[in-house]
């Protein structure tokens, strides 16, 4: 290599980050910065009125799984706490498999129609996932309240008498989550199914394979990136979610964005909320690096 | 049937699912956007047409602020993340890999991965030490975290853009003694230009519907319209908060069918 061409790289280098860099600038201090400031939250004490004492205390990351008894001051296993964990995960895997039930024949429908028709559809799939999540979650919350369009329409034609109790319930809160984040399964799941060679198909049928074999043995392996980032992209947010629980789980059916929420408001423990946090990311930071290690071994594989 | 050909790519049951899916996303929404134009005051029995609610919240102080407070973060967060994230699509497409171009992509596309209640209590932290430092406390705030999680939204159009534009202008422009920025100025820049409104026009949109953010961000009296209509939802529903949101709806189907058109014409 010349010094001319080695010197040209090196400019190309140094504009690249000088480009790159008031983006950076932004990011780091309304971004990603403040997030190490939690983590060095997590490793202090609480303050009387909210905020902390810049004292080293371990109770934060403690007062995830454990609560002081208030007798005899010794460490117990916290219950509600590990109801909160266990609604948040249970739910958030119930939402995966759900949307991806109704989800992939969605996509697989959208994919193949004929290309414009293939336009339309796709439009109507993105409008929703563009609306305002809280919009969407408050047409839900109209359609199964008690004084909803769904209780209203069963009352009138006399199928119940008192109407069904679905709000403020996990119930609820899954329903929820299902109808906002569907368009996160359905567009991934049609990226994949779209480059997918349906000439597979006739081969599959010519070799005498059932319908459930073909889907099985053929579409799911081909389709599966599309699948795993359907999946990450509905796991992730439904783990951290925060309005749709807060709106149709109501203040006893929480999960860990609430929990959150309620140790900088009422609990007044910023460590507690702090270490919660940390965990939160972690959880999906793991999830995430699952997710490209599957897919990079999918792409060595085709 | 029976003149149908076989189609290979039919599996039984899948497009009713379709159709129930399609009927399911929106019938909630339409079901919202009917009850606006309700004469009564509630969001489940009809009685009759007006546009009451509409003049009502038109009226509504709160509302008209929470509304003017949204537009001014949405504008600003646009503005600042389209121009810092077009920077940094020209910093990363189109030249040899650099060392760090990982990190630059990560930093970039962090917002789309960390949960936003986390970025949300990050801030509140941050926040809260820099407004006793300061005593600033304007919007400032929310318009720097709205900029901030604006960005990949603003870059992924930008980039895509780029990677699919022909350097064979700019080299001819070089060619005909065009400095650099004019080069820039007269030919990559008409030619990126619709990646970048598209860009801004995503971010505009991601700002305006930011909820999670802005609840922990903002200080006294600084609601936007999504905060408003979130505090709205604890006392009694009236149809008010439909025609809310089905302005800030209709300004969403607006943007995105110009956002449609856009890309679509960048395709041919």
């Amino acid at each position: 290599m010349s010094a001319a061409e080695d010197a040209a790289r090196r400019t190309s280098d140094r504009n690249g980050w000088l480009l790159s860099t008031p983006a950076l600038v932004l990011l780091t201090l309304a971004a990603a910065g403040p997030l190490l400031i939690v983590v060095v939250y997590s490793f202090l004490s609480p303050g009387e009125y909210g905020n902390v004492v810049w004292n080293f205390n371990l109770d934060g990351w403690r007062g995830i799984l454990f609560s002081r008894d208030v007798f005899d001051d010794t460490l117990v296993l916290a219950d509600a706490h590990l109801t909160i964990f266990w609604r948040s995960v249970w739910l958030s895997i119930l939402t995966t498999v759900i949307t991806f039930a109704v989800g992939f024949p969605t996509a697989w429908f959208i994919a193949t129609r004929p290309p414009r028709q293939r336009t339309l559809w796709l439009f109507l799939i993105t409008i929703p996932f563009w609306t305002n999540l809280l919009i969407r979650t408050f047409a839900i919350n109209e359609v199964i309240r008690n004084e909803g369009l769904l209780n209203t329409l069963l009352m009138r034609t006399g199928l119940i008498d008192t109407p069904l109790q679905i709000i403020y319930t996990d119930t609820a809160v899954l329903i929820g989550m299902t109808y906002v984040y569907l368009p996160l399964m359905v567009l991934p799941l049609f990226a994949a199914i779209d480059r997918f060679d349906m000439r597979l198909l006739e081969a599959g049928y010519d070799l005498y394979a059932s319908r459930w074999n073909v889907l099985r043995r053929i579409i799911l392996p081909i389709v599966k990136p599309g699948i795993i980032a359907g999946s990450i992209l509905v796991f992730v947010p439904s783990l951290g979610a925060y309005v749709t629980p807060r709106i149709l789980g109501g203040g006893k059916n929480m999960m860990i964005g609430n929990f959150i929420e309620l140790q900088f408001g009422q609990g007044r423990n910023w460590p507690l909320g702090a270490a919660l946090s940390v965990t939160l990311l972690v959880i999906v930071t793991v999830a995430l690096l699952v997710y490209v290690r599957f897919a990079n071994k999918d792409q060595g594989h085709g | 049937m029976a003149d149908r050909s076989f189609s290979v790519a039919r599996l039984p049951g899948f497009t009713t699912t379709a159709m129930i899916v399609f009927l399911a996303l929106y019938l909630p929404i339409l079901t919202l956007v009917f009850y606006s134009f309700n004469a009564g005051n509630s969001v489940a029995v009809w009685q009759g047409f007006s546009l009451d609610w509409y003049r009502r919240a038109w009226a509504n102080d709160a509302v008209k602020d929470a509304t003017l407070r949204s537009l001014i973060i949405a504008v600003f967060a646009a503005i600042i993340a389209t121009t810092v994230a077009t920077m940094a699509a020209l910093g990363t497409t189109r030249r040899r890999a650099f060392k760090g171009q990982t990190f630059i992509y990560v930093m970039i596309n962090q917002p789309l991965m960390v949960p936003e209640i986390v970025t949300a209590v990050a801030l509140l932290i941050f926040f809260a030490q820099i407004k006793v430092f300061t005593g600033y406390t304007g919007l400032g705030y929310l318009i720097a975290a709205h900029s901030a999680f604006c960005v990949p939204f603003a870059y992924l159009p930008i980039r895509a853009r780029l990677e699919g534009m022909d350097l064979s202008l700019e080299t001819a422009a070089a060619d005909l003694y065009a400095s650099p920025w004019q080069t820039f100025r007269h030919v990559t820049l008409p030619l990126l230009l619709p990646g970048i409104i598209a860009g801004a026009m995503l971010a505009f949109v991601i700002s305006l519907d930011d909820v999670v953010i802005t609840e922990f961000v903002k200080s006294g009296g600084q609601d936007t319209l999504p905060t408003y209509m979130l505090g709205q939802l604890r006392r009694q529903l009236t149809p008010e908060i439909n025609a809310i949101s089905t302005g800030l709806l209709a300004l969403t189907v607006l943007l995105l069918t110009a956002f449609f058109l856009l890309t679509r014409k960048q395709d041919a």
